[in-house]
């Protein structure tokens, strides 16, 4: 019998995964040929979804990317590599060796829902190991890995966890913030499709480590694939032990569930995600109190991203010291970085801190997908800065690109052509602001209308000297005043925009945004 | 593209007091349940009806002003119900880079509906979305729930005539 691997993360089928299962069969069963298809995550080289793998004696052959009406054509080629679509041996494949693929090293191997698969792939070694040690010690240990929040601001995990060890209340509690809203990532949808039992050790683990036995995954509404998933992983953990009233046997409780975000991307703001959680308006509150300390319902909260806690059974299963040895300067580990926009080879590529961006975009993504030249690079979402095609060689960590005026986020690039005109990006950048601001601070719901009507009268000509000083006056009152990152943060790829590209901001006739 | 594939029209039952009551007070228990509330109700009727505010209220004893609060809060709740299909298009950064601001002049053009708005027989909405998180394979869009990348032109002008030529 011949084993197919296919993915099912949802952007393998948004361009026709499913229907390439499908015809498969169909194909097969035609061909009375008994073939198995395995549904897996994705490897993450999206631009070769869907993504066919044929499992042989020497390791799974990839074809990609493969269209419903290649199908009949593989058959005849008996899946060979004379076929035209033939990747060769995946795992020898140039962009998947150039990985370190710590937190995905399941994603695009395994069914994401067979807890066999997850076990037989090093799955629940972490979860084992921390139950054999002291809370404290699991703490000490992912403070000792040097692990920082990969949502965006770069908070040291382990400090995060030592203030609720530290805190004293009846109940604590775990939140995985997966309201993942940056355009440009996609490292947490597809970790939630594609290993969400990862996800689910990792929570289960921040629980034993602070001592909390309840916990939330809060997932953005515009991920419907990855609700489906986690909730179905959520089911089979608590069947075979990851979650429940006793993990593994140890006698140490904890459980978690699913709830929905409902559109609005401010709440991707660890206190106005909580509000939500609790059932209000995503207002975003004022710190301190830490969330640490008062954070769901008031209890001390652990509040961290799908990346960072997706980090923690790997370094739990193979010692802090195995992932610190990895990455450059105080970024420690590995960074999923996610390359997207007009790109050839988009995707996931899970690599050491340190890569520069101008070894991201042509010796990974092969140059923009229109063949145009290179013009800008947002990095770190739509809260991040616009780089020009003279600062490739900034590299992907976080204090380079703090020093480099930009910030690494969630580790999301975009790319843009030639025909992107960077005064128009600014406008969307406030104009994105003033339609997500939650309202409670002025800076973010003023300031953001200001803004564009700002940009609006510089590019048409009206005292382009004196507002282009008001703009960046209206900036550094947004980046000072604001309460949380959305207003602070704004300013980012506005300045960026109006620095390295002023010649976008002179004065024309039409504007921008047409 | 076979655009027959991904429409799924939406079918909703007319608000009902004594379901909406039975959706309420099933979830009303838990911690935090005005959001799981809000999206059973409009998961049942398509929208949040006005009706169901001072059901709401009375359950998590909260005032009306706060339930009215939170649904105003969120793009997700509806005021009213949505077309037949609905067809949500990515206008965020990575989406921006491949084209999509052309896309939505040529669909407000050809198609003479606007984004944000239902088409006059009721069997469309279009909707602008802030990132789908495919953003390796720009331009996409959400068309009846279905995740659908690469998108161009003439998928999007086969989408909306399959969605319109739903009409009875």
């Amino acid at each position: 019998m011949m084993k197919i691997y296919l993915s099912l993360d949802a952007a393998a089928v948004s361009v026709g995964a499913d229907r390439v299962a499908k015809g498969l069969q169909a194909e097969a069963d035609a061909r009375k040929m008994d073939i198995q298809i395995v549904r897996t995550g994705s490897r993450g080289l999206l631009w070769a979804e869907p993504l066919v793998e044929v499992e042989t004696a020497a390791g799974r052959i990839a074809f990609g990317p493969v269209k419903p009406a290649d199908v009949k054509s593989l058959f005849e080629a008996g899946f060979s590599a004379s076929h035209a679509l033939h990747l060769g041996h995946i795992e020898d494949h140039a962009l998947m060796k150039i990985q370190q693929r710590f937190t995905f090293a399941r994603s695009g191997i395994t069914d994401p829902l067979s807890i066999d698969d997850y076990r037989a792939h090093g799955g629940g070694a972490g979860l084992a190991k921390a139950l054999t040690m002291t809370p404290r010690d699991v703490v000490e240990e992912v403070a000792a890995s040097g692990l920082r929040g990969r949502g965006g601001a770069g908070f040291p995990t382990g400090i995060k966890w030592r203030t609720v060890l530290g805190a004293v209340a009846e109940q604590k509690c775990i939140v995985c913030n997966a309201d993942e809203g940056d355009s440009g990532t996609f490292a947490d949808r597809m970790l939630m499709e594609g290993d969400p039992l990862c996800l689910i050790e990792g929570m289960a683990i921040a629980g034993v480590a602070v001592g909390a036995t309840y916990g939330y995954v809060y997932i953005r509404s515009e991920y419907p694939h990855a609700i489906r998933m986690m909730t179905a992983a959520i089911d089979l953990a608590r069947k075979n032990g990851l979650l429940g009233r006793s993990l593994l046997g140890s006698g140490v409780a904890f459980d978690m569930e699913v709830r929905v975000g409902a559109g609005a991307y401010v709440c991707g703001e660890e206190t106005s995600l909580l509000e939500s959680l609790e059932g209000k308006r995503g207002v975003v509150r004022a710190k301190p109190p830490l969330p640490a300390l008062k954070g769901l319902f008031g209890k001390p909260t652990v509040i961290n991203n799908v990346m960072s806690l997706a980090a923690v059974p790997w370094i739990l299963a193979h010692g802090a010291q195995a992932y610190a040895d990895v990455g450059m300067g105080r970024s420690r580990g590995t960074l999923p970085v996610q390359l997207a926009g007009n790109i050839k080879r988009g995707g996931l590529y899970e690599l050491a801190f340190g890569i520069t961006l101008r070894e991201l975009i042509y010796d990974i993504g092969g140059g923009t997908a229109s063949g145009r030249p290179v013009k800008a690079v947002q990095v770190g979402g739509p809260l991040g800065a616009y780089f020009s095609d003279k600062q490739l060689d900034i590299p992907l960590d976080y204090e380079a690109m703090l020093a480099a005026k930009g910030m690494l986020g969630h580790g999301g690039v975009v790319v843009f052509d030639d025909t992107v005109n960077l005064a128009a990006q600014a406008r969307f950048a406030f104009e994105f602001c003033a339609i997500e601001s939650c309202g409670k601070c002025t800076p973010c719901r003023i300031g953001s209308t200001r803004g564009v009507e700002t940009i609006d009268k510089i590019v048409a000509g009206i005292e382009p000297a004196k507002n282009t000083a008001l703009l960046n006056d209206l900036c550094t009152t947004m980046t000072d005043a604001s309460l949380c990152a959305l207003g602070g943060l704004t300013p980012l790829p506005v300045q960026s925009a109006l620095n390295n590209f002023p010649e976008d901001f002179r004065p024309r006739t039409a504007l921008a945004a047409e | 593209m076979q655009a027959k594939h991904y429409a799924t029209a939406q079918a909703h039952s007319p608000f009902d007091e004594i379901q909406a009551q039975a959706i309420i007070t099933h979830l009303a228990d838990q911690p935090g349940a005005m959001l799981p509330i809000l999206h059973a109700l409009q998961e049942a009727f398509g929208f949040i009806d006005s009706r169901a505010v001072p059901l709401i209220a009375e359950s998590l004893n909260v005032s009306k002003a706060e339930v009215h609060g939170v649904i105003t809060f969120y793009h997700d709740f509806r005021h009213a119900p949505a077309g037949r299909h609905v067809l949500k298009i990515c206008r965020a950064e990575a989406c921006q880079s491949m084209g999509v601001e052309s896309l939505v002049s040529h669909i407000e053009q050809a198609h003479g509906v606007k984004m944000g708005q239902t088409t006059a027989d009721n069997s469309l909405t279009i909707e602008n979305v802030y990132c789908l998180g495919n953003c390796a394979l720009s331009p996409a869009v959400l068309f009846d729930g279905a995740l659908i990348g690469r998108v161009d032109q003439d998928q999007l002008d086969e989408l909306i005539s399959v969605a319109r030529a739903g009409v009875q």
